[in-house]
């Protein structure tokens, strides 16, 4: 009687990107902020060559940690401001799905922005940042955030402070991944041999599978009513 | 000194099983009682009007019956189908239709529709097929594949409407949904509503407005501190003045105790 | 004329008296009083002096408890969210908010505490130092439970909610205690198993000197008594408030 779980995800996907490509609100705004941020911090902190090395990890992911958020509040006030979310709740549908559903566009958009990032922080702060395994990085940091996000975001965006609460609850909860992303690619960064930063990459595996597990199940409390 | 209350008894043939049955439901936020023992039956085929003041649990009452809320007590069956342990088989024959739109305003009218269609499962041709006809019935199929954002708000309120019909539901919740309607747009909308009851959806509407719950409907409810305070058939009803009269009544009369 | 609707015909249980603080309770807190008094002599008069950082190394018998106290009540808060969402019994959802708060405080004593132990061995109130760092992002997370918990109306939602941030915020705090583990540069000194290189501060128990004594009394007051006894009060409290708004509900239904 169900609809099918991964054709629900698939719809839910499909219809986010369709959005986006048509109104391109939700990509520019990350985009722009995220090289706000970049410029900003290098200005701000007079970084000089050297400081600019040791920083530029720490820069990267507070900079999609904040670009994302800026992504998720978008993509979840959507669902709500036009009750949406109930239309999604009264189909015949797993409510977990509507989690990966929104889970997989929200990823989607936070890694499109850290991987056009990187080239353009390579060239802003004069790095050698092109490199598969900082990609790999990219790609495991991203999604812990956007899936510990989407839980999170959900649920702000049914409070009263809605959109400025988010960024309180979600940048506490988002260290686990932040840390061991930025240990990672300091490693990968600094030309460390792989043994020194490889743990850190696993740990931060071991991180996204606990926090996405948590999140999916825990999705059906924050939509209920 | 006034009419008396007419029974809670549902207007129906005694051998027709409700397509709609909540018993007992009691529901309570924080230390506010909303619900307190309600029971409602509603028939097949039949359009109710709930009618009832804020805050007499109205809302709730259909978010119940929609599965999006629990009661604290009493039993909900939809169909035969009980809540919340049958909500899947609940939910696929419900349609819903809200003053809030329910729709995505950066999507076009077609892509709005295609979407909540696969959450229903239905197979592309037949999605295709429904989209079609649905947007010919509800006037929109020239602009099929424009933006909800550009639309009006009766135009948006015609496409909420194909887009509960979608999975051709025997039921119909309707919360206000002549909210932030023109004139011209609540006249469509009721002849909509009434092609939806002549096919023979259950409908229940909640709204304000006593004048529009006298003429449409088949059926007519009050809701007044959680309990049904007034159900009549329509046909009893000989104008709104009359019902507009009964309404005042029962709400002061509760209000007063 | 009465109809027949009224808050009075929905089932309330009402104790004929409500005793506001249980005898129990009373008891325990004397105990707690107690205890307090005489870890603080255990700390401060029993153990000895430690051998290389002399009288000051003293605060360490309520520094660690306390936030081992800390550590109970946000456990009380995680299970709390738990049992909450399994059996939607608002008791539940009472415990995990008297947990954050408990915890708060006693996260609060161990903050400052430390602080003032830092001065002479670390020659600065405020070191960037990552269990530091933490415990502080740590309190702060569960500050923003507070906030949520105050930004959300419905009150069935804001339980439900704050059930599940309160299970995912005990993450912080486990890593408040695994960091001196994870990151080998904290010069924060590790009391059981090694210390890292960098850590400044290191003493060793002596049990012989009585501050091994001292420990496991001041462990027993602040990460078991003072902990269960705040949170009892808060619950109390809690208690008491919602049936304040409940009578107040009834009397606007008249």
């Amino acid at each position: 009687m169900q609809t099918p779980f991964f054709r629900v995800v698939y719809g839910i996907v499909a219809k986010d990107l369709q959005a986006e490509f048509r109104s391109r609100e939700l990509l520019s705004l990350m985009l722009i902020f995220a090289l706000l941020s970049l410029l900003i911090f290098s200005f701000a902190l007079e970084l000089d060559r050297l400081a600019r090395e040791e920083a530029i990890s720490g820069v990267l992911w507070v900079t999609v940690a904040f670009a994302s958020i800026i992504g998720l509040n978008r993509s979840l006030t959507l669902e709500r401001e036009q009750g949406n979310l109930d239309a999604m709740l009264i189909a015949p549908i797993n409510r977990a799905a509507i989690f990966v559903g929104k889970l997989i566009g929200n990823y989607l958009f936070a890694l499109l922005v850290g991987v056009l990032l990187i080239p353009i922080a390579a060239l802003l702060y004069n790095l050698p940042l092109i490199n598969v395994w900082l990609f790999i990085v990219l790609v495991f940091g991203t999604l812990g955030l956007s899936g510990i996000g989407t839980l999170l975001a959900t649920m702000t965006a049914q409070t009263r402070t809605r959109e400025s609460l988010l960024p309180v609850v979600m940048l506490p909860l988002a260290l686990p991944v932040v840390l061991t992303a930025v240990r990672a690619t300091t490693g990968i960064l600094s030309g460390q041999p792989a043994e020194n930063w490889l743990g850190w990459l696993h740990l931060l595996a071991v991180i996204n599978v606990v926090y996405f597990a948590a999140c999916f199940i825990m999705f059906e409390f924050v939509v209920e009513e | 000194m006034f009419a008396p209350l007419r029974a809670a008894a549902p207007v129906l043939t005694p051998a027709a099983a409700p397509i709609i049955a909540a018993e007992g439901l009691t529901k309570t936020f924080d230390v506010l009682p909303v619900l307190r023992g309600l029971t409602l039956h509603i028939a097949h085929g039949e359009f109710l009007a709930l009618l009832g003041a804020n805050g007499s649990g109205k809302s709730t009452l259909l978010r119940m019956l929609a599965g999006l809320s629990q009661p604290n007590s009493g039993v909900i069956r939809v169909g035969g189908w009980q809540l919340p342990r049958e909500a899947a088989q609940v939910r696929a024959q419900i349609g819903l239709v809200s003053h809030k739109l329910l729709l995505y305003e950066s999507l076009t009218a077609r892509e709005n529709l295609r979407f909540f269609g696969r959450l229903y499962n239905l197979s592309a041709a037949r999605l295709n097929a429904q989209i079609d006809t649905l947007l010919k019935r509800v006037g929109l199929a020239r602009r099929a594949d424009d933006v909800v954002r550009t639309f009006s708000r009766g135009m948006a309120q015609r496409l909420s409407i194909a887009r509960a019909l979608l999975h051709d539901p025997s039921i119909l919740l309707l919360d206000e949904p002549y909210t932030g309607l023109d004139q011209e747009a609540a006249a469509m909308l009721d002849a909509l509503l009434g092609e939806a009851h002549a096919e023979g959806r259950t409908i229940l509407m909640i709204t304000h407005e006593i004048e529009r719950a006298a003429r449409l409907p088949s059926r007519v409810a009050i809701l007044a501190r959680g309990v049904l305070a007034f159900d009549c058939a329509a046909a009893e009803i000989p104008d709104a003045a009359w019902l507009a009269a009964r309404y005042t009544e029962v709400t002061s009369l509760i209000a007063a105790r | 004329m009465r109809a027949n609707l009224s808050l009075s015909d929905v089932s309330l249980e009402q104790p004929a008296l409500v005793r506001a603080i249980p005898r129990a309770l009373l008891a325990l807190t004397a105990l707690t009083l107690i205890g307090v008094g005489f870890g603080l002599y255990m700390a401060l008069g029993f153990a000895k002096a430690d051998a290389t950082q002399g009288e000051v190394q003293r605060i360490f018998y309520i520094h660690m408890p306390a936030f081992i106290g800390a550590f109970v009540a946000f456990a009380a808060t995680t299970l709390g969210g738990f049992m909450y969402l399994r059996t939607r019994q608002v008791k539940w959802d009472t415990l995990a908010l008297a947990g954050v708060e408990v915890g708060l405080v006693l996260a609060a004593i161990n903050l400052v505490t430390g602080m003032i132990w830092a001065k002479p061995t670390w020659n600065a109130w405020w070191t960037w130092d990552p269990r530091l760092t933490l415990e502080a992002i740590m309190m702060l997370t569960y500050a923003a439970y507070l906030v949520l918990r105050a930004s959300i109306t419905n009150a069935e939602t804001r339980r439900r909610f704050a059930a599940v941030y309160g299970m995912l915020a005990i993450i912080l705090v486990i890593m408040v205690v695994m960091i001196s583990r994870i990151r080998p540069d904290t010069i924060h000194p590790t009391v059981f198993g090694p210390s890292s290189q960098q850590a400044r501060g290191t003493f060793e128990l002596d049990a012989s000197a009585g501050m091994s004594a001292a420990l496991g009394v001041n462990m027993l007051v602040w990460a078991v008594l003072v902990p269960i006894t705040l949170m009892w009060f808060r619950i109390c409290l809690n208690n008491l408030t919602e049936r304040l708004s409940l009578l107040k509900a009834r009397l606007a239904d008249r």
